[in-house]
C-alpha cells in the first residue's frame, strides 16, 4: 500500500481530489474487472474468485491491460460471488474459482459474453447482460449504497476518486455551522436507526446545550438479526460515514467522537479501523485538521453483543465501560449523554447520508420520497424471497414493488404470507398491506416500524405463532432485564406463546397475551420494551386464525411446530428412491428401493431430514391424530 | 475441565498498561482478556479488580451482560449456530437440533473432551446465505440438516 | 421553581425534583416498591407509574426517576395507570407469592387472581439490596448479573464475597423475604382476605386519595356522595 501523505491544507487535499478523479478518467479507457468481496461474498469464495482472477490475467498477459478492483458488497446477495466488467458493465454472477478461466479467455480475449454466467430472472427466466439490466437494481436508487461498486474500502485514495471529502471541504470553508444544521433540517433527514427522529433537530439541540466538550456518536450495533445494511456501509465505503461524522463535528462543535461497531462484523472492525488509521495520518483527523482551527478525535468501541446497546442510553453506558442499561430520559443525551455532556447519536445509514446532502443541498435530497419521509432507505430483503440482498427504494415505495418487483417473488412458486420489518421490534405485515407505502407514518399506524430496516420474507411454509415465539425468545434473552415489565413481561409471553405451539394452549390464553402484551408496552422504560409487544400484537392482528387453530384444533397449519405435526409419506408421489431413508438418523423409514417408503413414528424424531431430501415433495408435515383437540367451545 | 490454562500475570498487566489503567476501557480490556484466553477466567477477574480497581461485582456484572464474553472454557473447535430471523425461517433451529444431536450437547455448552463447544448469535448479518454455521471463524452457508455431519467431519481429523 | 399540573391541580417543584417527590410533597399517594429514601431511585418495579402528557401523546412514566418539568401535566391515577399497575403486580406476585409485600399490594389493588406459572423464585429484582449494599453500606458485595430473564443478584462466583461484612442490609430492607400476613386464608397464592372486610374509611374521598385506588369500589363514598 503506498504511504498516505499529510495533506497540510485544504489547498493540497483539493489538488489530491482533482488528481484522483483524473486518474479515474483515465482508468475508464481501461478494462477493470469489479469483484464484491464483503462477508457473504467472503463466504461464498470471492477471496479464492479474485486469486484464480489475478492467476488468469497472469498468464494470458492481460496483467497490465485489465485492473481488477476488491469492493465491498454491491447489494446483490443472492448472486455472490459476482464481478462487473467494466467498461460494459457486464455483470456476471455465482462464480467459483473454475469459471474464471472462460470469463476471461471468452470475455476479456475474445469479446464474447458467457451466457451461463450472466442472471437469469426468476419470474421471466429472461438473462440479464449489463448490470443496470438487472430487475433487481432498475426500481432502486442507490445513493448511499451505489458508491460500494466504485471505491475499495480499503483506500483513501479511491474514495477521493469518487469525489469523497469534496463535501467535507465545502462544509468546513464556505459553510458556518448553523447553515450546515439548517440544511440537514432543511433536507428532512430523519434517524435511520428506527425511531426516525429528525436529525436537523438533533444537531441543533447538541449544538445549543450547554457544557463542552461535546461528543457525537456513530450508532453502529446492529443488532436487529436479519438487518445488515449498516455492515455493509461500514465495509464497503466507511469513508463516507467518517466523512459524515466530521461534518457533523464541524456542525455542534464536537471535538471528539465514537465509532460503535458490532464486534460480529469483524470484517467491518478492519475496515474501519484501517480507514480511521489513514485519515489520521492523511491529518483529516486529529489536531489542526487540514491547517485550520477545527480539531476532531475518532475512536472506535466495539459493541460486545448485547441487543439493548442499540438504544442510545445503553450504547453510552456500554462506551463509559458499564452494563448496557438504559436509563430514564430526559434527560436526553443531547443535554446529558456520554460522561454527561452533550452527544449526539445517529446511526451509521444515517451519517452516510450527510456528505450526499452537504454537497448536493436540502432540496435534492426532500425532492427524493414522501411529504413526512424523504431520501431513500436501505432494506435488507431477506428470508423466502429470490432476490435476496440489499435494496435502498425512494420513501413511498410500495411493499409489492419491493417483493415482486425487486425482490423477484417466492421460491419455488409458493405463496406468500407476511414479511416482517423493523426486527425484534417491529412487527409482521399480511398480504392485505402489500400495497403498503413504505414511510415511517404508515408503517407504524399498520402496527409495525421502520426499524433500521430488516424485511424478512415469509411464505406459507412458515408459522407466524412460530414467528412470534422467536421474537419473544430473542428478546426475552436480549432485554436487559431491570423494568419487570418488560423481564417478566416477554419471558411470561414467551412461556403463553411456546405452551400453545406445543399444543398446550387453552381457552383465554389469547386474551392474556393481549394485555400483558399491553402492559408491557405501557410500562417498559425504554424502546426495547415499549415495541416488544409488536411482534406479538402485529401477529395476532392478522393471523389470529392460526393462533386459533393451534389453540382450538391442535394443528399447526404451515407444519412447522414439532410438537403438533408428523411427518407421512404420500404414497402417490413417492417413487421408491431410498433419499429419505439414507437422510434419516434414527432409521424411522422403511421400504425397499422402487416401493413406496413408510415413517416408523415410534422412532420418528421430526429432525425435517426426510423432508428436506425429498425431491418430489413426498413428505408431508401432517396434523398429528394422536392429539386430542381441546373441547372448549370457541369465544 | 480439562482444558485449563494458567494466567500469566504479565500478559494481563500488559493488556491493562495497553488501556492506560483506564476503568472505562473495561470492555475493550476484557475483549482483549476473553482473545488471549478465549474466556475469561475467575483469577484473571480476581486481578483485574485489583488492578483497575474496580469492585469485583462490577466486572461480573459486565462479563455476564455481553453475551461476547464466557466465564467458562471453550473448546477447541467452536461451532456457532446463527439464529437471525432469516435463518430461523429457513431451518436454522432444525440445523441447531441436529448439531446438539451430532455433539450430545445443549447450546452454550462445551464437550467434556474440550473439543467442542457449541454457541449460537443473534444474527451474522449475511441473511442471504442463510442458514448459517460459523466453525473456528469459517463461515459454512446454506447449511441444511444433511450437511451438518460433514462440516462436523471437516474438524474432527 | 417548577409548575406542573397534578391530577387537575397546579403544583409547584423545587430544580431536581422527581414527579414522585412532587406528589409526595403535595399528599398525593404513589405506591412504590423498589424506591427507598436514601437510595438512588431505579426504576424497575414500575409501580410508581403515572401518566404525563394529554391526548395521543399521553404515555406512563416511572414517577421515581422522571424528573418534574415545566409545565407538565401529570396524572397519578387514571384507569390505564391502574390497569398497568395491577399487571405488575400479578407479575411479581407470579414469582414472589410469599411476599407480605406484595401480597399487599394485591389486596390493595384488587388483584384477585394470577394467570402465570407460579415460579417462586422470591426475589422480584427491584434491586433494593444492591443499592443499600454500595450506597449505605459502602459494601459492593452484591450486584446484577446475566440479563433478561436469566437476571439474578448474586455475589462473585455465588461464593461469599471478599466484600461482604455480614452487615445484614439487604435483608433488612428485602420486600420479598419477609414473611406474608398469616390472615384466614394464608395458605392460597393471592389471599385477598382483607379485602372482604369492612372499608375503614367512613369520610368522603375523591379519586385523589382514595386509598382503595378504584374510588367508590367500597361503596362509601359513594354512599357519601349522594347524600
Amino acid at each position: 500500500m503506498k504511504k498516505i501523505k499529510k495533506f497540510k491544507n485544504v489547498e493540497e487535499l483539493k489538488k489530491a481530489i482533482e488528481q484522483q478523479e483524473a486518474s479515474r478518467q483515465q482508468e475508464k479507457k481501461k478494462k477493470v474487472i469489479v469483484v464484491s468481496s464483503g462477508t457473504c461474498g467472503q463466504a461464498r469464495g470471492s477471496l479464492k474468485v479474485i486469486e484464480a482472477l489475478k492467476k488468469a490475467l497472469r498468464e494470458e498477459g492481460l496483467k497490465d491491460q485489465v485492473m481488477i478492483r476488491i469492493t465491498g458488497c454491491h447489494g446483490f446477495c443472492e448472486a455472490e460471488p459476482n464481478i462487473i466488467i467494466y467498461p460494459d458493465r457486464i455483470f456476471y454472477q455465482k462464480l467459483t474459482p473454475a469459471d474464471v478461466r472462460t470469463i476471461v479467455k471468452e470475455t476479456l480475449v475474445e469479446g464474447r459474453v458467457v451466457e451461463k454466467f450472466l442472471h437469469r430472472d426468476p419470474l421471466t427466466r429472461e438473462r440479464a447482460w449489463y448490470e443496470n439490466e438487472i430487475p433487481f437494481y432498475q426500481k432502486q436508487k442507490r445513493i448511499v449504497l451505489g458508491d460500494n461498486v466504485f471505491v475499495n474500502p480499503t483506500s483513501l485514495m479511491e474514495y477521493l476518486a469518487i469525489g469523497g471529502f469534496r463535501p467535507f471541504i465545502k462544509a468546513l470553508t464556505r459553510m458556518k455551522p448553523e447553515e450546515i444544521i439548517q440544511t440537514v433540517k432543511q433536507s428532512g433527514l430523519r434517524g435511520r436507526g428506527g425511531a426516525g427522529f429528525p436529525t436537523g433537530l438533533k444537531w441543533e439541540a447538541t449544538r445549543r446545550s450547554p457544557g463542552e466538550p461535546k461528543y457525537i456518536i456513530c450508532n453502529g450495533d446492529e443488532g436487529d438479526p436479519g438487518a445488515y445494511m449498516d455492515r455493509s456501509v461500514l465495509e464497503g465505503n466507511p469513508y463516507r460515514v467518517l466523512e459524515g461524522m466530521l461534518i457533523g463535528a464541524l456542525a455542534m462543535g464536537a471535538r471528539e467522537g465514537y465509532l460503535y461497531v458490532r464486534d460480529e462484523y469483524p470484517l467491518a472492525v478492519r475496515h474501519v479501523t484501517l480507514a480511521l488509521d489513514q485519515l489520521y495520518k492523511a491529518g483529516l483527523l486529529g489536531e489542526k485538521i487540514l491547517g485550520t482551527d477545527f480539531s476532531f478525535d475518532l475512536h472506535i468501541a466495539k459493541g460486545a453483543g448485547a441487543f439493548v446497546c442499540g438504544e442510545e442510553t445503553a450504547l453510552i453506558a456500554s462506551i463509559e465501560g458499564r452494563v448496557g442499561e438504559p436509563r430514564q430520559r430526559p434527560p436526553f443525551p443531547a443535554q446529558k449523554g456520554l460522561w454527561k455532556k452533550p452527544t449526539c447519536i445517529n446511526n451509521v445509514e444515517t451519517w452516510a447520508n450527510i456528505p450526499l446532502i452537504i454537497l448536493n443541498g436540502a432540496d435534492w435530497f426532500s425532492g427524493i420520497g414522501t411529504s413526512s419521509s424523504k431520501g431513500t432507505k436501505i432494506f435488507s430483503l431477506v428470508g423466502k424471497i429470490n432476490n435476496t440482498g440489499l435494496v435502498e427504494v425512494p420513501m413511498g415505495i410500495t411493499l409489492r414493488e419491493i417483493i415482486y418487483d425487486i425482490g423477484g417473488g417466492i421460491p419455488e412458486g409458493k405463496a406468500f404470507k407476511a414479511v416482517q420489518t423493523g426486527g425484534p421490534s417491529g412487527g409482521c405485515l399480511p398480504a392485505s398491506l402489500l400495497d403498503q407505502i413504505i414511510d415511517y407514518e404508515s408503517l407504524t399506524a399498520a402496527g409495525s416500524i421502520m426499524g433500521s430496516g430488516g424485511m424478512i420474507v415469509m411464505d406459507e411454509k412458515t408459522c407466524m405463532v412460530d414467528v412470534a415465539k422467536y421474537f419473544l425468545n430473542f428478546l426475552r434473552d436480549e432485554s436487559c432485564g431491570k423494568c419487570i415489565s418488560c423481564r417478566e413481561g416477554t419471558h411470561r409471553m414467551w412461556e403463553i406463546v411456546r405452551d400453545i405451539t406445543e399444543g398446550l394452549g387453552k381457552p383465554g390464553d389469547l386474551e392474556l397475551l393481549e394485555e400483558l402484551a399491553l402492559a408491557t408496552r405501557e410500562a417498559s422504560m425504554c424502546g426495547l420494551g415499549q415495541t416488544a409487544a409488536n411482534p406479538v400484537l402485529s401477529t395476532l392482528r392478522y393471523f389470529r386464525d392460526e393462533y386459533e387453530a393451534h389453540i382450538y384444533e391442535r394443528r399447526c397449519p404451515a407444519g412447522v411446530c414439532k410438537s403438533l405435526i408428523r411427518y407421512a409419506i404420500i404414497p402417490e408421489k413417492c417413487t421408491g428412491c431410498e433419499a429419505c431413508k439414507r437422510a434419516c438418523p434414527t432409521g424411522a423409514i422403511q421400504g425397499t428401493r422402487k416401493d413406496v417408503h413408510l415413517i416408523l413414528y415410534d422412532k420418528c424424531i421430526k429432525c425435517g431430514a426426510c423432508l428436506e431430501a425429498c425431491r418430489f415433495e413426498a413428505i408431508e408435515a401432517q396434523r398429528d391424530e394422536a392429539i386430542t383437540i381441546v373441547k372448549e367451545v370457541k369465544p | 475441565m480439562s482444558v485449563h490454562q494458567t494466567i500469566n500475570l504479565d500478559t494481563l498487566q500488559e493488556i491493562v498498561e495497553r488501556h492506560g489503567y483506564n476503568k472505562n476501557k473495561l470492555i475493550a480490556i476484557l475483549q482483549d482478556i476473553q482473545a488471549v484466553y478465549h474466556y475469561l477466567p475467575a483469577e484473571a477477574l480476581k486481578t483485574l479488580s485489583k488492578l483497575l480497581k474496580i469492585p469485583l461485582i462490577d466486572i461480573i456484572s459486565v462479563a455476564t451482560f455481553y453475551r461476547a464474553f464466557s466465564l467458562t472454557p471453550k473448546g477447541r473447535h467452536v461451532a456457532t449456530v446463527c439464529m437471525g430471523t432469516a435463518c430461523h425461517v429457513r431451518g436454522a433451529p432444525k440445523i441447531l437440533e441436529e448439531f446438539e444431536r451430532q455433539l450430545n450437547l445443549r447450546r452454550g455448552e462445551t464437550t467434556e473432551d474440550g473439543e467442542w463447544s457449541l454457541e449460537t448469535v443473534a444474527c451474522l448479518g449475511c441473511c442471504a446465505i442463510g442458514p448459517v454455521v460459523v466453525v473456528d471463524g469459517d463461515y459454512h452457508a446454506h447449511t441444511s440438516i444433511r450437511k451438518v455431519p460433514t462440516i462436523l467431519g471437516k474438524y474432527r481429523k | 421553581m417548577i409548575t406542573m399540573k397534578m391530577n387537575g391541580m397546579e403544583v409547584k417543584a423545587e430544580e431536581g425534583w422527581t414527579v414522585l417527590e412532587t406528589a409526595k410533597f403535595y399528599g398525593l399517594e404513589i405506591p412504590t416498591l423498589c424506591h427507598h429514601e436514601g437510595l438512588t431511585p431505579y426504576g424497575a418495579c414500575r409501580l410508581c407509574l403515572v401518566e404525563i402528557g394529554e391526548g395521543p401523546k399521553a404515555r406512563l412514566v416511572s414517577s421515581c426517576t422522571y424528573p418534574a418539568e415545566e409545565g407538565l401535566v401529570v396524572h397519578t391515577d387514571t384507569r390505564r395507570v391502574v390497569q398497568a399497575r395491577r399487571m405488575m403486580i400479578e407479575l411479581m406476585l407470579s414469582v414472589a407469592p410469599n411476599s407480605r409485600v406484595i401480597q399487599d399490594l394485591a389486596s390493595k389493588f384488587g388483584v384477585t387472581r394470577m394467570r402465570f406459572k407460579i415460579r417462586n423464585e422470591e426475589c422480584i429484582l427491584c434491586g433494593l439490596c444492591v443499592r443499600m449494599c454500595a450506597e449505605q453500606m459502602d459494601g459492593k458485595a452484591i450486584g446484577f448479573q446475566n440479563r433478561g430473564y436469566q437476571r439474578k443478584i448474586s455475589t462473585p462466583f455465588d461464593i461469599r464475597s471478599e466484600e461482604c461484612r455480614l452487615c445484614g442490609g439487604c435483608m433488612y430492607i428485602c420486600p420479598a423475604c419477609q414473611l406474608r400476613c398469616q390472615g384466614p386464608q394464608a395458605e392460597t397464592a393471592i389471599c385477598n382476605a382483607c379485602l372482604t372486610m369492612d372499608p375503614t374509611c367512613l369520610d368522603f374521598y375523591d379519586e385523589l386519595q382514595c386509598w382503595m385506588y378504584d374510588a367508590g369500589r367500597c361503596g362509601t363514598c359513594v354512599r357519601e356522595k349522594k347524600s
